[in-house]
């Protein structure tokens, strides 16, 4: 399925309001104002906001500890994000969780997660409860290459697959785990082809392709829907940063890391757009100054909120 | 005899272990050229390869579950998972397995292996890494917990973990680090299940491990400037427990405060009160009070955190009220 018009621009903003926003992030973390761990997707927009795309709010998402990405693809708000990612009370968490932590059930946001392989058994209770209840909804969850070597996950992709759930599984291939590559922790050169031990589809697409990333995720969210089971979608990209801030990246070399850079999907998708016609050179202007200004109003709304007080602290241990 | 941090000190007495017996290996993630997660196995790889520093997948039940069998396979393995938190992927291997082994076989087996985890709040890493689950090992039998303070017990209870014919659960924690102390060059042990009275005091004692003993110490400061003598121990292993250090110590200062990072509730305090209970009742002559954690997960935001993490006006209160 191609995507309509209103798609297309949408993921184009999108993956532009990830890359600004962790921009920001990155200025803001080097300048010590950012507590805690900080993990970028930069370089990686196509894979969130490709899946994202064809979703609604009732569908589910499980994310990573890499999660602003899939956050802002699936609606996140960049005030409540940022807000969160500054320790403060107005955030998503109530400044609880921070970065690696943060969750919105009403927007089909499951939550990132600080432990690598926890997001597979959590999608699978998240598509059974949508086959329980009937409600039609889809969850995607989201895993890096490293994550897919936890025994997690793959009972995840087993059980999912033996009880038909309606789950995507959505492999976002950086090559690394931290500073080991894929080559060092698994045979296969393909993830997508451990799809194959739990017969269910395993695709392998460009993770830097936003189109080819949307058609290969629609096209699984159908079948999910359908009742016809999971799939996994192995999509191939690399992240720009260190690991997490502050890495200093001595595991990978500078030409690998400019040859993925020329890859970038942001003006991969703007030159497609500029050349079909379906934004002019103004409009990508007018995209950019918004999304720029969304960022500033969330620093502007984190920076404006108070700090939570410890008297909350034992606050939502229990409901 | 040299300043050497916590981290330098356990690297060391990584490096010599190895070199004094071949059957010594590490295994983890990022363990090689690396360095660790946090930069302890620095060097090892460079000094003896991958056949014995590895890199594992990011596996955490398979890497427990491979020093078990490598351990009850003659092998000597000692593993670091990158933060204690990652254990609950693993726990099946430790607990029903390398600390089941011996008694299930009826002594046949033995599982020489050091499980080592950093531990601990106070950077920012929220809920999923900066736990503190002492009491949970505590509460294995067939396992052994050691917990160390200092550059000087971190090298000497490594070597002697590591030489341990049982599992050990090795816990660093990750603010100590960078903590200097003296740290002889050559190799040493100190024998698990003996306590240190890390300062000596005659009227309430503060037994605390980890973290806790550097602010136990810094609340005795606080306290000497009132008049109040704190003598501060340090149990060095939680399992086995020196009970006698720590009775000893009771019997002479009649108080006793239990400092630790781990949550309160059913957390190492209640078994060392409860042991002094049964144990030294009659030595008492004030209430135990218990300094720990809150009762609920690791906060983010900085000054969560900063309440979450007992104080040493926490321990200087917990003292005043019973002196
Ligand atoms: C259970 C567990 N083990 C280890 C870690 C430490 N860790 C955090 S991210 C990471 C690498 C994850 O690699 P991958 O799944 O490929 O995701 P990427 O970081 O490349 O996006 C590791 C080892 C963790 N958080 N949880
Ligand atoms: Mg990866």
């Amino acid at each position: 399925m191609s995507p309509d018009k209103k798609t297309l621009v949408k993921m184009y903003e999108t993956m532009s309001r990830i890359r600004l926003f962790e921009t920001k992030l990155q200025e803001f973390f080097a300048a010590g104002r950012i507590p805690g761990f900080v993990h970028l997707y930069i370089g990686e927009e196509a894979v969130a906001t490709g899946a994202c795309a064809g979703l609604t709010n009732a569908d589910k998402i499980t994310s990573t500890h890499r999660g602003h990405g899939h956050l802002i693809a699936k609606g996140g708000d960049l005030k409540l994000m940022m807000a969160e990612i500054f320790g403060r009370k107005t955030g998503y968490c109530k400044g609880k969780g921070g970065s690696m932590h943060i969750a919105d059930f009403d927007l089909g946001i499951l939550g990132a997660n600080g432990i690598v392989g926890g997001g597979g058994p959590l999608a699978l209770g998240s598509a059974l409860a949508s086959k329980y209840s009937k409600t039609n909804a889809v969850t995607v969850c989201f895993f890096g290459d490293g994550a897919s070597n936890q025994g997690t996950t793959q009972e995840a992709l087993n059980m999912a697959s033996a009880w038909k759930l309606p789950l995507v599984f959505v492999n976002e291939n950086n090559g690394y785990g931290i500073s080991c590559p894929q080559c060092k922790s698994m045979a296969v050169t393909d993830i997508a082809d451990r799809a194959a031990a739990y017969d269910m589809p395993g695709v392998v697409v460009d993770g830097n392709d936003v189109l080819a990333v949307f058609e290969a995720v629609t096209e699984a969210v159908k079948r999910a829907r359908h009742g016809e089971g999971p799939s996994l979608i192995e999509c191939k990209t690399y992240r720009w940063r260190g690991h997490f801030e502050g890495d200093a990246c001595t595991y990978r070399c500078d030409e690998e890391l400019k040859e993925w850079m020329a890859k970038d999907p942001i003006p991969r998708m703007e030159e497609k757009l500029l050349e079909s016609g379906v934004l002019k050179k103004k409009d990508v202007e007018a995209i950019r100054a918004r999304i720029e200004q969304e960022v500033k109003d969330a620093v502007d709304f984190a920076e404006g909120s108070p700090l939570p007080s410890p008297a909350e602290l034992l606050e939502d241990v229990y409901a | 005899m040299s300043k050497k941090t916590y981290l330098q000190a356990l690297n060391e007495a990584l490096r010599q272990e190895m070199e004094r017996d071949d059957k010594v290996f590490i295994i983890g993630e990022d363990v090689g050229r690396f360095g660790g997660c946090f930069g302890v196995t620095q060097g090892l790889f460079t000094q003896f390869g991958e056949g014995r520093v590895m890199d594992t997948p990011i596996t955490e039940s398979a890497i427990v579950g491979t020093a078990a069998g490598a351990a009850a396979s003659g092998l000597r393995p000692v593993a670091e998972l990158m933060f204690v938190d990652f254990i609950g992927v693993a726990m099946d291997q430790l607990f029903n397995q390398a600390c089941k082994m011996r008694f299930m076989f009826g002594g046949k087996a033995k599982v020489p292996m050091t499980l080592r985890m950093p531990q601990g709040a106070g950077i920012g890493a929220a809920a999923q890494h900066s736990q503190s689950l002492e009491a949970w090992f505590m509460h294995i039998p067939g396992l052994k917990v050691v917990i160390p303070s200092t550059p000087y017990d971190a090298k000497g209870l490594l070597i002697s973990a590591i030489r341990d014919d049982n599992p050990v659960v090795f816990l660093e924690h990750k603010l100590l680090y960078g903590v200097e102390g003296e740290v002889p060059d050559e190799s040493y042990t100190i024998d698990l299940g003996k306590a240190d009275v890390k300062r000596e005091g005659a009227d309430v004692t503060i037994v605390a491990t980890s973290l806790m003993v550097h602010t136990a110490l810094a609340a005795a400061e606080k306290l000497a400037a009132e008049g109040i003598s704190a003598e501060v121990v340090d149990p060095r292993s939680l399992q086995p427990l020196d009970k006698a250090t720590i009775l000893a110590s009771v019997e002479k200062t009649h108080a006793l405060v239990i400092a630790h990072e781990a949550v309160g509730f059913a957390g190492p305090g209640a078994e060392i009160a409860a042991m002094v209970a049964e144990e030294g009742l009659e030595f008492l002559d004030a209430p135990i009070r218990r300094v720990a954690a809150p009762f609920c997960p690791v906060p983010f935001s900085p000054p969560l955190e900063q309440a979450y993490i007992p104080g040493v006006d926490d321990i200087f209160n917990a003292v005043k009220t019973i002196r």
